[in-house]
């Protein structure tokens, strides 16, 4: 695993470096323009903040029921990554809201979600960073209840949506995604795979130095 | 080991009542804060003499949730002040059965605090709240049962973090995000002019569905996060 | 009964918080009627120790052994056979003492509760003042109070958070007088204690902790202070 980082690392660079060129040559999109080419970052984007939030539910789940230590430090890991492509996310979308619907927030169902999504993260986050002693246990609680909550923020949101007319036609997005959104996938997933693997290594490494340092007097 | 629980559930829910009888403190004080977050509101929305439309559902369920995390934090600030917690943890039962107990003493009391609530917010934003009252008493229940359920498990596993104030509602507020829209929602459906009855059993079915599952996540969560 | 335990074993124990070490690499075994002194200045672990002995902390490493069984082998049976005073009493000060025992009693699923209580009262010395806020007690009568509170279900073990503190002379011959009579009776009694004059003598084993380390053991009962200073210097 450890022997792919710096292959995956320099791959996405590579890739994500050339991407404005492929984005370039993308077929220009006549509704909306050049803001649709936002499309090739934000999708992906979006994608892997719902990966991450799988990621760092599942392990949370792990960490605190299978009283895995390892776990925890993927939980960490999907949870910092979890925010940064939230982030990606939620500018992106803006962006392209501006655009569409001439305003730079709407209360569009998937936006409305995300958002809500990425405050699960932060607040986990929060509770990581000031919870003091313990709070990996109660942030794998916490991690636990904001993925069982995903499909209700999803339901939830778009039902109270649809309860008011939509003010403006949604200008719906080219069916044909073609090869560009495919490759900035790819190389967005393999940085996202890259980061996450880094990550989770610092959080076991340390734990590895807290052991031996724990370890040290047995000697 | 059913009558076991629920014999311990019952006996912390009638401690933490008792308590609440010789002190009034937590009733008298979420009660007053409650009418304050409704007062608060309506300054800031109440344009020449008249509310809007549609804001009593709102409002309603803003006080609920702002004055049920009041209430939570302050009940297992008692357990914390002579170290009672640990007291309760050490009892031979299951320990879920010290959850669903703080649980059930919670949820009297938001009960009282409705009680008051809910008869304001209709007379001061002139809200139908008796054209349904069996529809709206169970939006209310199942909505403060859901709220209440994540926030007890996250007061208590807070309790002996410094900055537990500040962080249950940072927690609570994003988890029980759809509990809001379907309390609000499904209010607003009984209040609005023509009430829509079938949106706000919606709403009711979501409810029941989401509070199943976090009350499961809850008493399921509570063994491990509690003992450090 | 089969789910009663009349050994406690500390095998290889360690808590670490981050890279504060609470404990690391606590051994000893102790039987029925048996008092240990945990000795020791402040920080030193004693109140972890007493924590992860009560089940309310999970150790990091090693284990703690109720007989054969572990904490999380033994589950609610285990909890069932320990009592705990806390430094901080365990006491609701809203309500009286007979109520505070009363709920105890009922949560241990003691019959006859009412009984209990009132049998505590009596051992407390507080049979006249079983009707009184306990916020109005003072310090040495809720100490009586939690101390009752915490033997109320007859536990094998024992376990006292600095039972001594803030007690006058009388208060605290009264509580030797009952913690030798648990030991009579067949506890295991394990303090935390920095009152070295009153636990000389009453120790059937010193265990002397510092920084989390154990550091020495003695079972000689008398001239405790000369050798705790030697021990943890």
């Amino acid at each position: 695993m450890t022997k792919l980082n710096p292959l995956l690392i320099g791959l996405s660079a590579v890739m994500l470096g050339a991407a404005p060129w492929m984005i370039d040559r993308a077929p220009y999109e006549s509704t909306m323009g050049l803001v649709q080419k936002v499309f090739y970052f934000h999708f992906p984007s979006a994608i892997l903040f719902l990966v991450a939030a799988l990621i760092c539910g599942v392990a949370s789940a792990i960490f605190l029921f299978g009283k895995r230590p390892r776990a925890d430090g993927w939980a960490i890991a999907a949870a910092e990554l979890g925010l940064l492509f939230g982030s990606l996310t939620l500018v992106t979308g803006p962006l392209w809201a501006r655009k569409a619907w001439g305003v730079w927030w709407v209360w569009d169902p998937r936006l409305t979600s995300s958002l809500l999504l990425w405050m699960i993260f932060s607040a986990y986050l929060l509770l990581r960073r000031y919870g003091g002693p313990g709070s990996d246990k109660l942030g794998a609680g916490m991690a636990l209840f904001g993925m069982a909550n995903v499909p209700f923020i999803y339901v939830s949101v778009n039902v109270w949506r649809t309860l008011h007319p939509q003010t403006s036609v949604v200008p719906t997005l080219p069916t044909d995604m073609g090869l560009p959104l495919w490759y900035c996938f790819a190389a967005f997933t393999m940085l996202f795979i890259a980061l996450l693997n880094l990550r989770a290594r610092l959080e076991h490494q340390r734990a590895r130095v807290e052991a031996l340092y724990l370890a040290e007097d047995e000697a | 080991m059913i009558s076991d629980f629920f014999r311990v559930a019952w006996h912390v829910m009638r401690k933490d009542l008792t308590v609440e009888v010789r002190s009034k403190e937590v009733l008298l004080t979420t009660l007053f804060f409650a009418v304050s977050v409704v007062l608060v509101f309506s300054f800031a929305i109440v344009r020449e003499g008249r509310a809007p439309d549609d804001v009593a559902a709102g409002i309603l369920w803003v006080a609920v949730s702002f004055s049920g995390t009041l209430a939570m934090g302050r009940t297992f600030e008692r357990e914390r002040y002579n170290d009672t917690l640990r007291a309760l943890l050490l009892a031979p039962s299951d320990r879920p059965a010290i959850y669903t107990g703080k649980l059930l003493g919670l949820l009297v009391l938001l009960a009282l605090v409705e009680m008051v609530l809910v008869p304001l917010v209709g007379l001061l934003f002139n809200a139908p709240v008796l054209a349904f009252p069996g529809t709206l008493a169970a939006l209310l229940v199942l909505g403060t049962v859901g709220f209440s359920a994540v926030g007890t498990l996250f007061a208590a596993m807070l309790v002996r973090v410094r900055s537990r104030d500040t962080l249950l509602p940072v927690l609570l507020y994003p988890i029980t995000i759809p509990v809001m829209i379907a309390g609000v929602r499904g209010t607003a459906a009984l209040f609005q002019e023509t009430p829509d009855l079938p949106m706000a059993q919606f709403w009711i079915g979501l409810l029941i569905v989401w509070d199943a599952i976090f009350i499961t996540l809850a008493l399921w969560t509570f063994e491990p996060v509690m003992t450090e | 009964m089969n789910n009663d335990f009349e050994t406690l074993s500390v095998v290889d124990l360690a808590r670490h918080y981050g890279r504060r070490k609470a404990l690391s690499q606590v051994n000893f075994t102790c039987g029925a009627g048996d008092i240990i002194g945990l000795l020791g200045p402040n920080g030193a672990g004693k109140s972890t120790l007493l924590n992860i002995l009560a089940t309310l902390i999970s150790p990091s490493r090693g284990r703690v052994e109720y007989g054969n069984r572990t904490a999380a082998e033994g589950g609610a049976e285990v909890r069932g056979r320990i009592g705990m005073l806390g430094h901080d009493l365990f006491l609701y000060p809203e309500l009286t003492a007979r109520e505070n025992l009363v709920f105890f009693a009922q949560l241990y699923g003691l019959p006859d509760v009412r009984a209990v209580a009132q049998a505590s009262l009596a051992r407390a010395g507080l049979a006249d003042r079983g009707d009184d806020l306990v916020s109005g007690f003072s310090r040495g009568m809720r100490q009586r109070v939690a101390l009752e509170r915490a033997l109320l279900h007859e536990p094998r073990l024992v376990l006292l958070d600095e039972p001594f503190t803030g007690l006058d002379q009388a208060s605290t011959a009264s509580l030797v007088a009952r913690l030798r009579e648990r030991q009579q009776a067949g506890c295991i009694l394990v303090m935390a204690t920095h009152d070295l004059d009153v636990a000389d003598g009453l120790l059937s084993r010193a265990i002397y902790l510092k920084n989390g380390r154990l550091v020495g053991t003695d079972s000689d009962s008398h001239g405790l202070s000369e050798r705790y200073r030697l021990a943890i210097q």
